[in-house]
């Protein structure tokens, strides 16, 4: 169980859905820096799984050999690519992930780490998107919840259209890649979750926490 | 004792048929030597088995040309006509007249007058559609541009019978010809005689396209299948006897009957209903052709028959191989085309008789024409050995010499040996995303006719170093196998790896045996052929039983991951079978295998569609 006195390192899986990576300039660049990083596990599910079949157990093992469960991907019409969506639909299985003897999954960490084309601003009532990216994503918010995991506030970047600066790209890379390793080093206070809304606000809090 | 004679009889050819076909095969030399090597045996000179007086086997013989030419004509559809009109009109138009040409001038010649001279021409022209059709199938040549050729020829020589049936009374020598087996026995003049038959093929064809065709629909509707087949029959049957009756070749009736079916829409039914009988039928001809050989004939005269049957064989080797070449045939091709229709043809017995029946010969030039078109057809499956055994070797042995093109792209990601059915998709694929790839192909024809098309292939053999050099293997990413020769893939792969090793390989495997060899020479990306199509087919199967298209996918999808896995576990252990025989019941054992495994395996698991059902 993830803590921050956990000696042991964290092992992390990065579920990541992307269905046109060559054309991605900012997940591309998020991948490449978390890819090669110890203890870390990059499951890439449009590469792993094309044609859609999604295969229940090697995705089960995999969710049950790694404490914490990142979910990256671009929001697509307020919700993650259909593969990902294939992949909630057949992996987390009642007797598995939920129901009496469903526990599997307990007490494991899940992050939602996401770009939005739009900006934070769009987000909000008087925004274009109405909602705000954390009510948009209480569907995943939930359905972690359900499979007794611990939801963590969500890791965004957004306003990706108008994201032209180089510099400034480098300093979400630099964001995530922080993101996770403190997530594999167990260096989060468990604490802090509730008090903020996104997961950026305490990694900005504390440029070098570790 | 009527009954106790035919079944003798038939027993008398199915021994002979089963006894020496068998070890004609054997010896490589084809059934259809062994088919008239038996009739030889049976035959009146030998045996004397069947046949006592002449009348059982040529009776015999009769029914194997009739039902043969019947089913000729079924295979001769106006669309195939259509497509190959240019090698039959051009081609075989040319054999036709030629041949007719230097053998009536060779008659003329030996002092034969020059009217029976064009007639022996006509009669020699012809090859034998039996033989060659059969043989080149045998030998899985006919879809080889010689085989094609010699179709077309074949076809033309066909369609060429009926025009010489129409002239062969005009060249009559006395001008007043008599047939003296004409049933009605009135006396015909020449010019009415070809009336007849132009006023009988007129018959059968409007016959079978306005009464033939009705009656048949209403017999289909009627779902009685051996009525149908009797109704075929009765048709072939009918028509036979009616030529006979006004005096003309049964054989050239059913042969015109099966064009005119071969038009409607049953003829796939009447071709699977008759197509059982067609290899019986064909080898009861063949035997028949052995049976009326004239033995004591060629006894008394033995040099001039050989001499006959030698010029017969090599003025029509020698005339064919010059079309051959006229037509830009390939020079191996054109010895298969030269070899597979230098003999005399079936038609000949008939325009042989109908020709002495005109007069047009005498009975003796007759006798000595039939022996000498008879033995020309036993000498076929020897040309066609010869051919196989002497010829052709020496072309594909001066292959690997033939100077690989020069190739001048170099810096290319991917080389793909072999360019086909199955590379030029993969060729093409690449070329769309535009990926840059250097081409081999070993065909000399298929790298002409791609080049043709636009796409720059390079002649050459894939297994050589120094072309793998040439097309940039030590720069490369990927080398593509996509050739069907499975020796020449695995020699590639042996080449590639130890030469370089860095080139990923991805090969075309043949079958599950070929994948196996290549998997044991590490060759991981294995690609065996027909597994996709095989599997996109069950999934239309399923949605069409009513499976939704998403599981009819999924089901196969499933059983595509469960048999790449199995391959790979057969694979190993199968390495130490090295028996062949060990490797044919390893292969059966193992379909077994599958079978059972299949059957205890869940399917891929997508319980998480289902509610939730707690226990």
């Amino acid at each position: 169980m993830p803590t921050s006195t956990e000696p042991m390192a964290n092992k992390v899986l990065i579920q990541f859905a992307h269905p046109a990576l060559q054309k991605s300039r900012v997940n591309r660049r998020l991948i490449t820096a978390v890819r090669n990083l110890e203890n870390v596990t990059l499951n890439d599910l449009y590469e792993e799984y094309p044609d859609f079949s999604v295969n229940v157990r090697r995705e089960q093992q995999l969710l049950m050999s790694h404490d914490i469960i990142v979910f990256q991907h671009p929001l697509y019409w307020y919700s993650c690519p259909a593969l990902l969506k294939e992949w909630e639909d057949l992996v987390l299985q009642y007797g598995f992930a939920y129901g009496a003897q469903g526990t599997k999954l307990n007490g494991k960490w899940a992050l939602t780490a996401i770009t939005t084309g739009g900006p934070t601003s769009a987000y909000q009532r008087d925004g274009s998107n109405y909602f705000t990216i954390r009510e948009l994503l209480r569907p995943f918010e939930q359905t972690v919840r359900f499979c007794g995991m611990v939801y963590l506030p969500p890791f965004v970047i957004s306003g990706t259209l108008a994201l032209k600066n180089e510099d400034q790209i480098a300093g979400y890379v630099a964001l995530y890649r922080r993101a996770v390793e403190s997530l594999r080093d167990g260096s989060f206070d468990a604490g802090e979750f509730e008090h903020v809304s996104y997961l950026n606000e305490i990694l900005q809090r504390s440029p070098a926490a570790a | 004792m009527e009954t106790e004679g035919l079944l003798f009889q038939a027993f008398v050819y199915l021994l002979a048929a089963v006894a020496t076909v068998p070890i004609a095969k054997q010896l490589g030399l084809g059934s259809v030597l062994g088919y008239l090597l038996a009739g030889v045996i049976i035959g009146p000179h030998l045996l004397a088995l069947v046949g006592h007086g002449g009348g059982g086997v040529m009776h015999v013989a009769e029914f194997g040309v009739v039902m043969m030419l019947f089913l000729v004509g079924l295979e001769l559809r106006p669309n195939l006509l259509w497509r190959l009109r240019g090698p039959i009109v051009g081609t075989g138009g040319a054999q036709v007249i030629l041949t007719t040409l230097a053998v009536a001038g060779l008659a003329l010649a030996i002092g034969i007058r020059i009217k029976p001279a064009l007639a022996i021409g006509m009669i020699f022209s012809a090859s034998s559609t039996a033989i060659a059709l059969q043989t080149l199938t045998e030998k899985g040549l006919l879809n080889s541009k010689g085989g094609q050729t010699s179709f077309s020829v074949l076809l033309f020589q066909d369609l060429a019978v009926i025009p010489i049936l129409a002239i062969l009374p005009l060249l009559a020598v006395s001008g007043s010809a008599v047939s003296p087996s004409s049933a009605h026995g009135a006396e015909v003049a020449p010019w009415q005689r070809a009336l007849i038959v132009v006023g009988v093929v007129a018959a059968i064809i409007a016959g079978g396209r306005f009464l033939v065709r009705p009656v048949f629909r209403y017999l289909a509707s009627l779902r009685l299948h051996e009525i149908f087949t009797a109704a075929a029959l009765l048709l072939v049957v009918g028509i036979a006897l009616a030529m006979q009756k006004v005096g003309l070749s049964p054989a050239l009736g059913t042969f015109l009957a099966g064009v005119v079916l071969a038009e409607s829409e049953y003829r796939h039914e009447l071709e699977s209903d008759i197509e059982p009988f067609k290899g019986l039928l064909l080898g009861l001809f063949f035997i028949s052709v052995g049976a009326s050989i004239d033995l004591p004939l060629i006894k008394s005269q033995p040099l001039v028959i050989a001499g006959l049957v030698f010029s017969l064989i090599t003025v029509k080797f020698l005339l064919l191989f010059f079309i051959g070449k006229m037509t830009r045939l390939e020079k191996s091709q054109n010895f298969t085309f030269a070899f597979a229709l230098a003999q005399g043809g079936e038609f000949a017995f008939v325009l042989i008789s109908f020709a002495a029946q005109n007069q047009v010969i005498d009975q003796r030039i007759g006798n000595l024409l039939v022996a000498t078109v008879a033995l020309s057809m036993v000498m076929a499956p020897f040309l066609f050995t010869i051919n196989e055994r002497l010829v052709q070797p020496s072309f594909s042995s001066q292959l690997p010499d033939r100077e690989a093109d020069e190739i001048d792209e170099k810096d290319n990601p991917v080389i793909l040996a072999g360019f086909g059915r199955f590379g030029h998709i993969v060729g093409r694929v690449l070329n769309l995303q535009r990926i840059k790839t250097t081409v081999l192909d070993l065909d000399a024809d298929q790298v002409e006719l791609v080049r043709k098309l636009g796409v720059k292939v390079f002649y050459g053999d894939a297994s050589r170093l120094e072309l793998l050099h040439a097309a940039g293997a030590d720069t490369a990413k990927l080398i593509i196998i996509a050739i069907d020769d499975e020796e020449k893939s695995l020699l590639i792969v042996e080449t590639v790896q130890k030469h370089f090793p860095k080139l990923q390989i991805l090969a075309r495997a043949a079958g599950r045996d070929h994948a196996y060899r290549l998997l044991h020479h590490g060759v991981d990306h294995i690609f065996r052929e027909t597994l996709g199509s095989s599997l996109d087919l069950s999934v239309a199967a399923l949605r069409m039983l009513g499976f939704r298209a998403y599981e009819a996918q999924r089901a196969a999808k499933a059983f595509r991951d469960y048999d790449e896995q199995t391959v790979r576990e057969l694979a190993q252990y199968s390495e130490d079978e090295s028996q062949l025989i060990a490797q044919a019941k390893q292969r059966i054992s193992s379909l077994d295998e599958i079978f059972q495994i299949e059957r205890h395996r869940s399917p891929q698991p997508d319980a998480g569609w289902d509610p939730p059902q707690p226990t």
